[in-house]
């Protein structure tokens, strides 16, 4: 007998005519959020709360959710503690079958609070460190005190005996405490932790400049989670999202478009990825009009880069076609000035040390944040 | 032959472990975070008993009788694979009786 792990980006799926079930689905609740970190993946015009979809919508969601196939839902934000309604989401989640991973902050949630969502059935807790340190976290967030209230956040988080996974993103300001969040987690009693290098769409996008890390700082990082990880075997499981501005191949961003999961925004568009919104040429359903398996299966951007038939004559004709599937779609988008191109973080790409003279003069760019916010401050935010 | 986990240990699924059958895919998963695992026919039907209730001695039994499997290497099955979940943290096995680890 034997437990085989799902493994994603490698499984042989039929493309075409099934289109694959995804496997999780991302709920952004709401973008409303009480920090400003700036590698923010959220867009940089945030949806404001008049536009946020009703509890009602979101309970169908997930009802549809389970119908079409997903195991797990992230419930996320911006800040998904900010909805009062979330306890309520989360009961319908377990009743219709689905994991439930609370994706946080940490910061303006009480115990009685958590006492609540654990109640509720959530299954995982996900909380963000900024930093490892309280100056560190402080800084990142732009909000004072933030490092000593998510520490008792993950406390009580294991005193109620849910799993916690400490998420850290890292970028040329932080990158050097990677051995200090791991030990962080350990003291926390995290099972797992998440050293995610910022990935630039969003607010990250414009804040590249202040968070590119250097080459010598990326691969020093590489090495320290990689000796963590012999070390720490069957006490913590480390999950890093490598950055791809100083690699040779793109990463497998999602595992190929539309293939195992799918992004609902707090006013309801459905998303292949958080950051699909940057390619302007694709038009995005809203479940306000649709149902999830109508905008999975039919929707015109979830089909634009799905399999390999889009692919440039570079990528189709690649023994790696079906393990990189053609890297990152914003990324080319950003780089390129073409959805449809190769990753310039592909070796192959020509653009490829256009990509890199751009990440060696950005790690050598200014340290003043662009913070996450409103443009116009409201009452909503 | 020596046993990892004591027969008389009751185990059950971890808080943010879940045993569910995957309507749309036909078949079974076990869910944990950010991971969805994929168990064998036999890893199914030890992990249908794993319910916080029966020791392991008791699953053994049961699926001794229910495969017609010689008790031994059923033993041998089902504490390999119930120690490899323990040492992942996906399930927890409790000892209702006082000592150490059978051994």
């Amino acid at each position: 007998m034997s437990l085989i792990e799902e493994p994603r980006g490698r499984v042989e799926v039929p493309v075409r005519p099934a289109p694959p079930i995804p496997y999780g689905m991302l709920a952004e609740l709401t973008h409303r959020c009480p920090l400003q970190c700036p590698y923010c993946s959220n867009p940089v015009e945030l949806d404001r709360r008049n536009v946020e979809l009703d509890t009602e919508t979101w309970l169908r969601v997930f009802s549809e959710a389970a119908k079409l196939g997903v195991l797990q839902v992230h419930l996320s934000g911006g800040e998904p503690t900010a909805r009062r309604d979330l306890e309520q989401m989360i009961r319908h989640c377990v009743e219709v079958g689905l994991y439930t991973n609370l994706i946080t902050a940490g910061v303006g949630v009480t115990p009685e609070r958590l006492q609540s969502i654990s109640d509720a059935g959530i299954d995982h807790v996900q909380l963000s460190f900024q930093g490892a340190t309280a100056e560190m976290t402080d800084k990142v967030s732009n909000f004072r005190g933030a490092h000593e209230r998510k520490l008792a956040v993950a406390r009580e988080v294991r005193r109620l005996g849910l799993p916690l996974t400490v998420n850290s993103v890292v970028h040329r300001a932080n990158i050097h405490q990677i051995p200090d969040f791991i030990e962080l987690a350990l003291a926390l009693d995290a099972r797992r932790i998440e050293i995610a290098h910022s990935q630039y769409y969003g607010w990250a996008l414009r804040n590249r400049g202040a968070l590119m890390p250097t080459r010598d700082q990326v691969f020093w990082a590489l090495d320290v989670v990689e000796e963590a990880r012999v070390r720490l075997k069957g006490v913590l499981t480390i999950d890093a999202v490598v950055p791809d501005y100083y690699a040779k191949y793109p990463k497998p961003c999602m595992n190929g478009w539309g293939r195992q999961s799918l992004n609902v925004t707090p006013s309801g568009k459905v998303l292949p990825c958080h950051a699909a919104e940057t390619i302007p040429s694709l038009d995005f359903w809203n479940v306000r009009e649709h149902s999830l398996t109508d905008v999975w299966l039919n929707s015109p951007a979830f089909n634009a880069f799905r399999g390999t038939d889009w692919m440039p004559d570079l990528c189709k004709s690649c023994e790696r076609k079906e393990i990189d599937w053609g890297g990152c779609r914003c990324q080319a988008m950003a780089i390129a000035g073409d959805a449809a191109a190769t990753d310039p973080a592909c070796h192959l790409s020509p653009l490829h040390a256009d990509l890199l003279a751009l990440a060696e003069a950005d790690a050598e760019g200014s340290d003043i944040y662009d913070y996450r916010r409103y443009f116009q401050p409201d009452r909503a935010s | 032959m020596t046993a990892t986990l004591a027969a008389t240990g009751v185990p059950k699924l971890a808080r943010g472990v879940r045993l569910r059958h995957d309507e749309a895919r036909g078949q079974w998963v076990l869910l944990a975070p950010e991971r969805v695992l994929n168990p064998d026919p036999v890893a199914v039907e030890i992990l249908k008993k794993v319910d916080g209730a029966r020791s392991i001695d008791t699953i053994v039994d049961e699926l001794a009788t229910a495969f017609t499997v010689e008790r031994a290497t059923v033993a041998t099955d089902v504490d390999a694979f119930l120690a490899g979940l323990a040492e992942k943290g996906l399930i927890e096995v409790t000892s209702p009786v006082i000592g150490d680890a059978a051994s």
